[in-house]
């Protein structure tokens, strides 16, 4: 018996290790998470010369978006020790600040000598600071981004589709300058047979399960005048959630949704957007800058038929925020190897080398460069984009702030219940009482 | 007389007897069967605490404080019966329970009607009927995961399949209508997907309980000149019908927590028109982080599971006895 108890408790012991080995981060090892998508493979081919001056291996653990933020945040939350680095949402940084999932990075900025002015202002303050505008560093920014449009241009240069869109609306067939001729060239294209198929106007963003109609809907929104609060930090939400304008906004968005989404796109973000344009299905579609790279290099529809706006303004010129910066995350067990990343990364000559592998860097060195505007065909609408950015709320209690307005929105943008006043009123009344919760109404 | 073994195969189980130890605790000095036997159910008892009764315990605790886990670092306050109210007086949650009492209502019929109509068949052991029930039988063997996806193409409006042999039989065209993106007709492709996968696994039960009625209670009908119909009345059907129930049970409650075939195809919309209670479940603890709430929520569904299986299996009892 007594020779079972040791066999037993000898295995039990070898489970054990066997298990923990596998977790133990090497000195010499740092691992980054992030979304998998275009842009990830871009930081992988850079990060290779990170491996190259400091002999740190480099790992990389890419979630698909739709599952990015529930992985992650289960991540941190669990107090998990996969990641070492962590290229995270926006919307994260109050909560991650807040509950010390990152790294304040101030001390280490000013001990290396990296300058958040050096950074364009808007990404600066929506991807490293919290509480918002104030000087509190939670992350470099990494991976400038907003949502943009792009078009088939080689369909608005067809000579007989431009004369009959001069004659039905009096001006040049061309990429929209507002949301109302946003839908109108979106109505023209609707149903015409080009190339052999029966096309639609633009696939926009309508997915319920994670943020997608959120961030679709927000690109109409912001234009119309959408505010989160009449006096920014007072919480004061009627009239400015459910003003008027917010109302004309939404309406528009299921306008261009009931008119010229293509058939079955009831629940679609990212992915399904970038099928509908490269199969030939849409004229235009909207999606994240990030993309955009990808699309121009595509051999059946990038190149000369494929051409990129930024989102049209209405009352204003608004742009839905994305992007990402890189934080340290508090768990990790090689801070230094973390902080030497971040330090390398901001260095110019990196964050140029970035932009050119087909990464967004917002440092100034990239940006104020004369040539950054003709460096891709979609460079000067990036720009023209991040400096009209707006983003969603960024506190703590986001991720429930964010649940309620993709039910309110898919109610009545998808599911065709109520009015947006409707709509609109019920998300003020469920953001109150998130807020109330909160202790901040 | 004595009681000699006669047979070889006695004799030979008596030498096996013999050579065999009165107890296994005579080869384990010390311990007795008894300790044995806890020995060995040790684990699984631990196993059990550790992965089901603890957190279930653990879950009634945190339904009374305001605990997230997202707030690691923020003061866990009890908040009483706070939480059980708020669920209970949200109109979401209501909603959801009625869309998840709606999708068990149909799913259980339909599967019930055609699993018995399927299992009826298939026990008139026809020419192939081994060869059909394994085709039949497909469906359950496989992931819904797989499931969910291939339907969320086969109901794609322009390229589906099924709108397509819709569009066949009815001269509708198949991209007017969206099986998914419709708020009539999503709840109606989800309980299509679910009885298409499941209606096996009911005609399976119900086939068991058709060959367990013997055949000579048929035979005694046939004597007494009974019609087929009045057999199938009279005798298929009641000394069926505790089958039939189990199946109603097992699916019933398999159905209430349904999450996954339903997430892969609609996510819960268009809009909330889908959103089971998993689905709000699943949102309110792992999207917004309320988990004390939610843990409410989870003991408030746990409670009503349990209590209308409880009620089920009396009456499945009674149905026994009969």
């Amino acid at each position: 018996m007594r020779k079972m108890t040791k066999a037993l408790m000898g295995m039990s012991s070898a489970l054990i290790l066997s298990t923990a080995i596998p977790g133990m981060a090497k000195a010499d090892e740092l691992t980054l998470c992030w979304a998998a998508w275009d842009p990830a493979n871009a930081l992988v081919e850079l990060s290779k010369d990170f491996t190259a001056q400091t002999g740190t291996t480099m790992k990389f653990e890419f979630v698909p978006w739709p599952n990015f933020a529930d992985r992650i945040l289960n991540e941190l939350n669990s107090g998990g020790k996969l990641c070492d680095l962590l290229i995270g949402d926006s919307q994260w940084i109050g909560g991650s600040a807040e509950n010390g999932y990152y790294v304040k990075l101030n001390d280490f900025f000013d001990r290396e000598g990296i300058k958040m002015s050096d950074f364009a202002e808007a990404a600066v303050n929506a991807y490293s600071t919290w509480p918002k505008g104030t000087p509190n560093y939670w992350a470099l920014p990494a991976m400038g981004d907003a949502n943009g449009w792009f078009y088939r241009k080689d369909w608005f240069t067809k000579p007989e589709l431009q004369a009959e869109f001069k004659a039905k609306y009096g001006r040049d067939l061309g990429p929209p300058q507002t949301w109302d001729e946003l839908k109108q060239v979106a109505e023209f294209f609707t149903g015409r047979e080009i190339d052999g198929q029966k096309v639609y106007g633009a696939a926009i963003f309508t997915e319920r399960a994670s943020e997608g109609i959120t961030m679709g809907a927000t690109s109409a929104l912001y234009p119309y005048g959408f505010k989160y609060e009449q006096t920014p930090g007072k919480y004061d939400m009627d009239g400015a959630v459910n003003s008027p304008d917010s109302v004309a906004g939404l309406e528009a968005y299921k306008a261009l949704y009931k008119c010229c989404q293509p058939p079955g796109y009831t629940d679609s973000y990212m992915g399904e957007g970038l099928d509908a344009f490269k199969s030939g299905q849409v004229a235009m579609a909207m999606n994240w800058f990030a993309f955009f790279p990808g699309l121009y290099k595509d051999e059946n529809v990038g190149g000369d038929k494929i051409g990129f706006f930024v989102n049209p303004k209405q009352k204003v010129a608004a742009s839905t925020l994305g992007g990402q910066g890189i934080s340290v995350v508090a768990n990790t067990d090689n801070m230094d190897g973390a902080l030497a990343y971040i330090k390398w990364f901001a260095q110019p000559d990196v964050q140029k080398k970035w932009w050119a592998l087909g990464g967004y860097a917002v440092h100034k060195a990239v940006l104020n460069d004369p040539s950054f505007k003709d460096s891709q065909p979609f460079a000067a609408d990036f720009l023209m984009a991040m400096n009209q950015v707006q983003d969603f709320w960024q506190e703590p209690s986001y991720a429930i702030l964010l649940q309620a307005m993709q039910k309110r929105l898919h109610d009545y943008v998808v599911a065709d219940k109520g009015t947006a006043q409707e709509a609109l009123d019920a998300l003020v009344n469920d953001w109150k009482e998130i807020f109330e919760d909160e202790g901040k109404l | 007389m004595t009681d000699a073994p006669s047979t070889i195969a006695e004799r030979s189980a008596e030498m096996l007897a013999r050579s065999t130890p009165t107890t296994i605790a005579a080869r384990v000095r010390g311990l007795s069967d008894r300790a044995i036997a806890w020995l060995f159910i040790t684990p699984t008892i631990a196993l059990l605490l550790a992965i089901n009764i603890f957190p279930l315990i653990w879950a009634v605790y945190l339904s009374f404080t305001n605990f997230r886990a997202n707030r690691p670092n923020a003061e866990v306050v009890g908040v009483g019966l706070r939480n059980y109210q708020r669920v209970l007086n949200d109109p979401d949650i209501w909603i959801a329970m009625q869309t998840t009492a709606h999708f068990v209502f149909w799913t259980i019929l339909f599967q019930t009607v055609i699993g018995f109509a399927l299992a009826y068949l298939i026990d008139r052991k026809f020419r192939g009927h081994a060869f059909w029930t394994t085709v039949i039988l497909i469906p359950m063997m496989l992931s819904p995961a797989v499931v969910g996806n291939f339907w969320r193409f086969l109901y794609q409006p322009q390229i589906g399949l099924f709108n397509y042999i819709v569009s066949f039989f009815s001269g509708i065209p198949p991209s007017s209508f969206e099986m998914l993106g419709s708020v009539t007709l999503a709840p109606w492709a989800i309980i299509v997907v679910d009885t298409w996968m499941w209606t096996p696994y009911v005609m399976l039960i119900c086939l068991a309980g058709l060959r367990s009625i013997p055949d000579y209670i048929y035979e005694a009908a046939e004597v007494d000149r009974a019609s087929a119909w009045r057999q199938f009345w009279s005798i298929t059907v009641p000394m069926a019908l505790p089958f039939i129930m189990l199946a109603v049970l097992f699916r019933g409650i398999e159905n209430f927590k349904m999450f996954d075939m339903v997430m892969l195809l609609t996510g819960g919309g268009p809009g909330s028109t889908t959103e089971v209670a998993s689905i709000t479940l699943k949102r309110e603890a792992f999207e917004s982080w309320l988990t004390g709430r939610s843990s409410a929520f989870a003991i408030i569904l746990f409670v009503a599971v349990f209590g209308l299986a409880n009620i089920y299996v009396k009456a499945l009892n009674k149905v026994k006895q009969r």
